[in-house]
């Protein structure tokens, strides 16, 4: 059982609910603002249970909160995906649909594994996924199959965001499970969904590499986490 | 403004309850998108265990103004009420 394992997949649910969280009050609709903020709610809850997970197989006296605030950039094992920025309401949902996608097929792997408390936690977050991904496609579509200005900006994003897929499938031992195999099912539900949003899936499978192993985070991680660490930081054992 | 989604009235049906209720409206594209936003609008505390959506267009109401022909007749018609019946003790609550 890897610690690593676990700190990939709470600290892509960690710093993606943060980056999620920015959109609180600036979302183009009520309705969409409300959403936004109850996935990243569900996102910050499974971090809670991957990373309380992680310190306690860990064993060396941390919790969840310790994992999340006093570790530096480079301790970090998301996906560079979720750490790109949010840019326009295009890109942030094309990302959004990217990662759940990847999320639901390996929770969907992870319920079925040997360790009791890593499946329970994943059948729990399933549920949860399994709506981030109906709701993140359903967008996909409807601004990919809207107005000409929608459809440029959901390719647009695609094609910016398409070579950070290819890290989600790049497996190593200390993966809780085969993330290759997760290639096929994630294939079918794209191309499904960008055919019926009337989108282009890039031609180039080049992947940038680096994130869930710690080796070469993009420049926008440690912004992000100077903004979400500086208050624990700055106040030790502060409480509210 | 004309580019705003259209208006949606949402019901829900709670855990107890056993008719859906009138619980607000919220703007959405289509059906689907309309469930899904009630979802996250109206059911984040677990409120429910069934939701209605229906496109506000699509209700029909009556005019306030017409309050007088429509209601008053009934004021006083009290025997209309079954008020005026014994309940035996042994029915208990009705």
């Amino acid at each position: 059982m890897s610690v690593e394992g676990l700190l990939r997949l709470g600290d892509n649910t960690l710093v993606l609910g943060q980056r999620l969280s920015a959109w609180c009050g600036h979302a183009p609709a009520l309705e969409e603002d409300i959403a936004l903020a109850n996935i990243a709610l569900d996102l910050i809850g499974q971090t809670q249970l991957w990373l309380g997970l992680a310190a306690a197989r860990e064993g060396q006296g941390r919790d969840a909160d310790a994992l999340a605030f006093h570790r530096d950039a480079w301790d970090f094992r998301n996906l560079l995906l979720v750490e790109q920025p949010n840019r326009d309401f295009g890109v942030t949902m094309m990302r959004q649909f990217l990662f759940d996608t990847w999320h639901l097929a390996a929770l969907t792997a992870l319920t079925e594994h040997a360790d009791a408390d890593i499946s329970a936690i994943a059948q729990k977050a399933v549920k949860e996924v399994t709506y981030h991904r109906e709701r993140s496609t359903d967008t996909v579509i409807a601004l990919g199959d809207g107005t000409e200005e929608s459809h440029t900006r959901m390719q647009s994003a695609l094609d910016r965001l398409w070579p950070y897929v290819g890290e989600m499938f790049a497996g190593d031992d200390a993966d809780l499970t085969d993330m290759a195999a997760l290639r096929a099912p994630f294939d079918t539900h794209v191309t499904a969904t960008l055919t019926e949003a009337t989108l282009v899936r890039p031609a180039s499978d080049f992947a940038h590499m680096g994130g869930k192993t710690g080796v070469r985070h993009s420049e926008h991680l440690g912004h992000m986490l100077a903004t979400m660490q500086v208050l624990p930081r700055s106040y030790p054992d502060a409480k509210w | 403004m004309s580019n705003e989604w259209p208006l949606w009235e949402v019901f829900i049906r709670g855990q107890h309850g056993l008719s859906h209720r009138h619980v607000g409206s919220l703007h959405a594209s289509d059906a689907e998108h309309a469930l899904q936003n009630a979802r996250d609008v109206y059911t984040r505390r677990k409120e429910g265990v069934s939701i209605w959506v229906v496109p506000a267009a699509d209700i029909t109401a009556s005019a306030p103004e017409d309050k007088g022909s429509l209601y008053d007749p009934a004021d006083d018609k009290v025997y209309r009420h079954p008020t005026f019946f014994d309940i035996p003790d042994d029915v208990g609550a009705m």
